[in-house]
Order: C-alpha cells, then sequence, then structure tokens
C-alpha cells in the first residue's frame, strides 16, 4: 500500500438499521442489554424507542476498514460515539488518510474514520492505525 | 454513585473460544460477505492458520462468555438501564482466530465527571491472552452513566 495524505481509502453504504437487525446482534454479539430491544425498557429509561448498540455500528466501520485494508495490517481501531444511532438510519463509513509516519521502524498511516447517517450526522467518529 | 475508590477494581477474567458457528451468526447479522473470515483457504492464502476474527469481536467474545453478564455493572452498583458506550479502542498486537481459546483480563482504570457531575465516565481497559499465552490485544471502553439529577 502506498496511500497519499488526503486519499479516501475506506468507503460502504449499510442497509438501514432494523428492529430485526437489532435482534439478530443482540444475540450474535453477547451484548444482551434490553435496551436495544426490549421498547417497554428502551422508554422506562427515558428513550422515545430501542436504538442501535453502539458496537453494531463500530462492527459495519471495521467492516469497511478490512474491505480496504488486510486485518494482519490494523494496529489499532478506535471510535468516539458520537450520537445515538436511531432506527432506520442509513449508515456511510469513510475513512482517509491523515498521517503517514514510522513507529518502531515500520511505516504506517492514521486513518481519520467516521459513520454519518443519511443526514450527514456524525455517529462515530474514529482512526485506524494501520501498517503500509 | 461511581467514584475514584473504583479505580484498580478487577473483575473476574473470561476464558471464550472462537467458535466458526458463532462467528459465522456475527458474520451473517452484519452482512460480512468478506471470503477471509469464512473460508479456510482465503485465510490460508492471507497467511493465516485459520479463519481470523473481525475487528470488534474481541468485545462480543468477552461478552458471550462472561460467567457474570454486566459483572461490572453490579459490582459497581450501576444501573444498566442508565449506561451508554462513549468510548471503544483496541490494541492488536498478534492475530486471533477460529480454533482460538482467548482469556480476558477487565479492570477500571479510570473514573472521571462531566457536565457537573450529570455524566460519570468508567474506563475499563482489559487484557486480552490466547492459549499460548501470548498478548494479542487490549481492548479499552468509556462507559457513560447518566447520572439521576439529585432530588
Amino acid at each position: 500500500m502506498n496511500p497519499v495524505v488526503g486519499a479516501r481509502i475506506v468507503h460502504k453504504e449499510f442497509p438501514p438499521i432494523t428492529r430485526h437487525r437489532l435482534a439478530l446482534y443482540c444475540g450474535a454479539s453477547g451484548d444482551h442489554n434490553p435496551i436495544h430491544v426490549d421498547l417497554d425498557f428502551a422508554k422506562k429509561a427515558g428513550f422515545p424507542d430501542v436504538f442501535s448498540h453502539g458496537m453494531l455500528v463500530m462492527a459495519y466501520l471495521g467492516q469497511a476498514l478490512t474491505d480496504a485494508v488486510p486485518p494482519p495490517r490494523i494496529r489499532s481501531f478506535s471510535t468516539r460515539f458520537v450520537a445515538i444511532t436511531q432506527l432506520g438510519a442509513r449508515l456511510t463509513c469513510e475513512g482517509t488518510v491523515a498521517e503517514l509516519f514510522e513507529h518502531a521502524g515500520e511505516k504506517r498511516a492514521r486513518l481519520a474514520l467516521s459513520t454519518r447517517d443519511e443526514t450527514g450526522e456524525i455517529k462515530l467518529a474514529g482512526e485506524a492505525v494501520i501498517a503500509l | 454513585m461511581v467514584d475514584q475508590s473504583a479505580v484498580g477494581r478487577a473483575f473476574t477474567p473470561v476464558t471464550a473460544h472462537v467458535e466458526p458457528g458463532r462467528l459465522r451468526y456475527f458474520l451473517d447479522t452484519l452482512g460480512e460477505s468478506n471470503p477471509l473470515y469464512r473460508d479456510a483457504q482465503a485465510a490460508s492464502e492471507a497467511g493465516y492458520a485459520a479463519p481470523p476474527v473481525p475487528p470488534t469481536y474481541l468485545f462480543c467474545l468477552e461478552m458471550m462468555d462472561a460467567t457474570v453478564p454486566f459483572e461490572f455493572l453490579t459490582a459497581l452498583n450501576i444501573d444498566l438501564a442508565r449506561v451508554l458506550h462513549g468510548e471503544q479502542r483496541f490494541d492488536y498486537h498478534a492475530p486471533v482466530m477460529v480454533g482460538d481459546t482467548l482469556t480476558f483480563r477487565p479492570r477500571v482504570t479510570g473514573v472521571s465527571e462531566k457536565k457537573g457531575g450529570a455524566m460519570t465516565l468508567v474506563m475499563i481497559e482489559t487484557e486480552v491472552k490466547n492459549q499460548n499465552g501470548v498478548h494479542v490485544a487490549d481492548i479499552s471502553r468509556t462507559v457513560v452513566i447518566r447520572n439521576p439529577r439529585p432530588s
């Protein structure tokens, strides 16, 4: 890999978040927090409806990342959960090269990552460090 | 309310197996079709002895195989309904593949207040080793607790 700073190397769009997807993710991820699948629980906790697991959205971002970068090259992957991802959200994950540097003799790139919904609102903001 | 006295608290280590059937369910849920994660041949061509796990799957393995679900919440007396995920980080040191057995050792590394006490942030760091004692990853999560307004 020989990327340049500013290049967009990660880009992937995902289907709308459905209640069914949240139920599947609840089982598949081992995260059984009812707030994501049980409307009664979510309302009692003060939310208008159930909402996506942050880690489901991060898994989508990770999928977009490993479509572009082979997993053995990924040194770190981190995100901030900026806003709650609602039902129906159509997510787009992107990553651009923010910095090229060297660490302990290894050439690396820092990627600035984001996930936005269909209105452009940022849901996740993160970064990955990859070996080139 | 969680305070600085929680820093240093360690929780029950979790032993988790990377099972192909559970991994396939996760991949199907996410619509993940990258052959690297599903096909031994594709994994082998990429230099793996077996299919590797996707980047966030370590977080799931720890939750799936925890003998005490949400232990840090009960141990620190935190209401599940008041918790949000603030930040998440993975540092990868060595590959994790189907067939591995991992040990997760979580501990509290920080507690801080935000917005005049309206929120408490708890940072938990988890060291992950495989069946050969290789330190494969470090996981760090920040949990946001929405504190009740004082009455």
